[in-house]
């Protein structure tokens, strides 16, 4: 179990990459999780969902 | 008896379509297992951060001046803790933050009384043992009257601006400042050797899990907020978002950190009530949501739903 | 015993209204409507599941004290999937929250299912902010000494001592959690009472 759960693969212990425009400041790290979250949630809508024709049998 | 009208953003027609067959458990079960893959593979790969706790000891090791200072402030009552207030101490109302006629910190009081002269100075000096010349220095201070223990701490602090350390004692040239300079310099001696941090949780009780005394006197110095400040923790830096390192923080909080960075929050005295006004309000919109016209028809103007339900409006024609 | 007396008892009404309003085969659906068919469907689902492995990497952490992750590289691990979970929580439920905004899903009486939606976000932040302040390392006592002003600033922190460690994990792990499950099993008891909301009616006027 030792080096697998001793340290992980990719730490982020440095310190962060920080975004600055006029008086709004955001670390890389938020940013890419609220990035992720606007891409993922288009990607939701837009993403056909599986069993169109068992849908269709049913209407 | 005229038919109620129907009102398209707070009614819904009934379905009377097809059903499709629906395995909840199942759908339950793979949500769990992909989730916790998930979760497994983002602790492999990435971790969690740990930076070790300030201690007193470690502050006033790496910055001495600043403890003494700090210390001194508790003394003469300038520091952040001795001037706060409620829940603290009394302070004029002005001195806790108001929102408007409102001055509910003030109004609920005193809960957790803090005197940062005896609690933070005095008292964790007389603990220590075998501290003659200590102990008289203190009697000396004890026996005072008011105004000479403000007129010690006040010729202390004239000199203060020039503190030095040197050779494990704390230097400022002071005349007429009665047991003080000895009063600062064992104490922060005290700081460095790690005893102040015990003596400083609160309460008589071999256990206690409570350390506001300790946190308080740490955050009146420039230790802690410096070591926060080389993180981005601070207010002004968006600090109530971040974490420490590269690592994400509280991303959900960044409307109720953006008040802060714009006036007239962040030149205000009474921010903090003024932003948590703001935020209880905005929240209270949008909780209330399906009871607000023109808000609640937004998702139907916007016509994102078509999106979600293109294979039913297909389905319809 | 007569029969208006067994009607009449606690028990009797409790269980008729109960299994009235969400009989078994509600409860467990096999079937759902066929416009439910879209990829937004599956993060209420997902937020129970992350705060399912919230909880259940809790429970671990609970297991062994609040000091163990940090003496311990199991303990570290542990609690990585904690943070993680939680991270995975908070962005299942926003984009939850967009996607029953853009639905309008408080429609056909559903407003209550909206609002305890919210009251949950809210509770889950300051669950978030229990948690953070009960990490026993420099984390926790930057956030506590800072946003001590704000609880301060409403007279709560007379009562809420963010400093005090202990009281904080106590509502972390005790108080708070027993508040997230009760809303979440009547949030999601609402849904399956009301169904999950139907479409918009095309070429509807516009009144509202």
């Amino acid at each position: 179990m030792g080096p697998f759960l001793s340290a992980a693969l990719l730490p982020l212990n440095d310190p962060g990459h920080y975004f600055h425009w006029h008086f709004l400041e955001i670390s890389a790290a938020n940013a890419i999780v609220i990035a992720s979250m606007v891409v993922v949630f288009v990607l939701a809508l837009v993403l056909p969902f599986p069993g169109r024709r068992r849908r269709k049998e049913n209407q | 008896m005229s038919k109620k009208a129907f009102r398209p953003d707070v009614d819904a027609p009934e379905w009377k379509g097809g059903h499709t067959p629906y395995d909840i458990i199942k759908e339950g079960t793979i949500a769990v297992v992909v989730i916790g893959l998930l979760t497994v593979l983002l602790a492999v790969v990435f971790g969690s951060p740990d930076v070790p706790a300030i201690t007193i000891k470690s502050w006033s090791n790496h910055a001495p001046v600043d403890f003494a200072t700090t210390a001194l402030s508790e003394l003469n009552g300038t520091s952040l803790t001795a001037a706060y207030g409620a829940p603290y101490n009394i302070q004029p109302a002005s001195a806790n933050q108001n929102l408007g006629p409102l001055k509910l910190d003030y109004w609920v009081g005193v809960h957790i009384p803090i005197n940062t002269v005896t609690d933070f100075v005095v008292d964790p000096l007389k603990a220590l043992p075998n501290q003659p010349v200590l102990h008289k220095s203190l009697a000396k201070w004890s026996g005072a009257s008011a105004s000479t223990r403000a007129a010690w701490v006040a010729s202390y602090t004239k000199a203060a601006g020039k503190m030095k350390f040197e050779n494990g004692q704390v230097i400022v040239n002071a005349t007429n400042a009665g047991p003080v300079p000895l009063m600062i310099n064992d104490l922060t001696m005290m700081a460095r050797s790690g005893a102040l941090d015990q003596a400083l949780i609160t309460g008589d009780s071999f256990y206690s899990t409570d350390y506001t005394q300790s946190l308080l006197f740490i955050s009146d110095g420039s230790y802690l907020a410096d070591v926060a400040g080389k993180q981005h923790l601070q207010g002004n830096q968006w600090g109530v978002m971040n974490e420490t390192g590269s690592y994400p923080g509280s991303a959900w909080l960044w409307l109720y950190t953006f008040w802060y960075q714009i006036s007239p929050f962040s030149t205000s005295s009474n921010a903090d009530i003024l932003v948590l006004a703001t935020m209880i309000i905005l929240t209270a919109g949008l909780t209330l949501m399906p009871f607000i016209p023109g808000l609640r028809s937004i998702p139907r103007r916007s016509r994102v739903y078509r999106l979600i339900w293109r294979e039913h409006y297909r389905s319809q024609k | 015993m007569s029969t208006s007396e067994i009607d009449r008892q606690w028990t009797t009404r409790l269980r008729r209204r109960g299994f009235g309003k969400l009989p078994p085969e509600k409860m467990l659906p096999d079937t759902q409507p066929s416009y439910v068919a879209s990829w937004i469907y599956v993060f209420g689902v997902a937020t129970i599941s992350a705060l399912i492995v919230v909880i259940a990497t809790g429970c671990v952490l609970a297991i062994f004290g609040p000091q163990w992750w940090h003496v311990s590289n199991i303990g570290h691990f542990v609690n990585s999937l904690h943070l993680w979970s939680v991270e995975i929580f908070f962005f299942s439920m926003v984009v939850h929250l967009w996607g029953k905004y853009f639905m309008a899903a408080w429609r056909g009486g559903r407003a209550m299912t909206w609002i305890t939606g919210m009251v949950l976000f809210l509770m889950s932040v300051v669950t978030a902010l229990t948690g953070y302040v009960s990490q026993t390392n420099f984390d926790s006592q930057w956030i506590s000494t800072q946003a001590k002003d704000a609880i301060n600033s409403t007279g709560g922190g007379a009562f809420f001592n963010l400093l005090n460690p202990g009281q904080m994990l106590m509502w972390h792990i005790v108080l708070m959690p027993l508040v997230l499950v009760l809303l979440v099993g009547a949030h999601v008891v609402m849904v399956r009472i009301k169904g999950v909301v139907p479409p918009f009616e095309e070429n509807v006027g516009a009144d509202q």
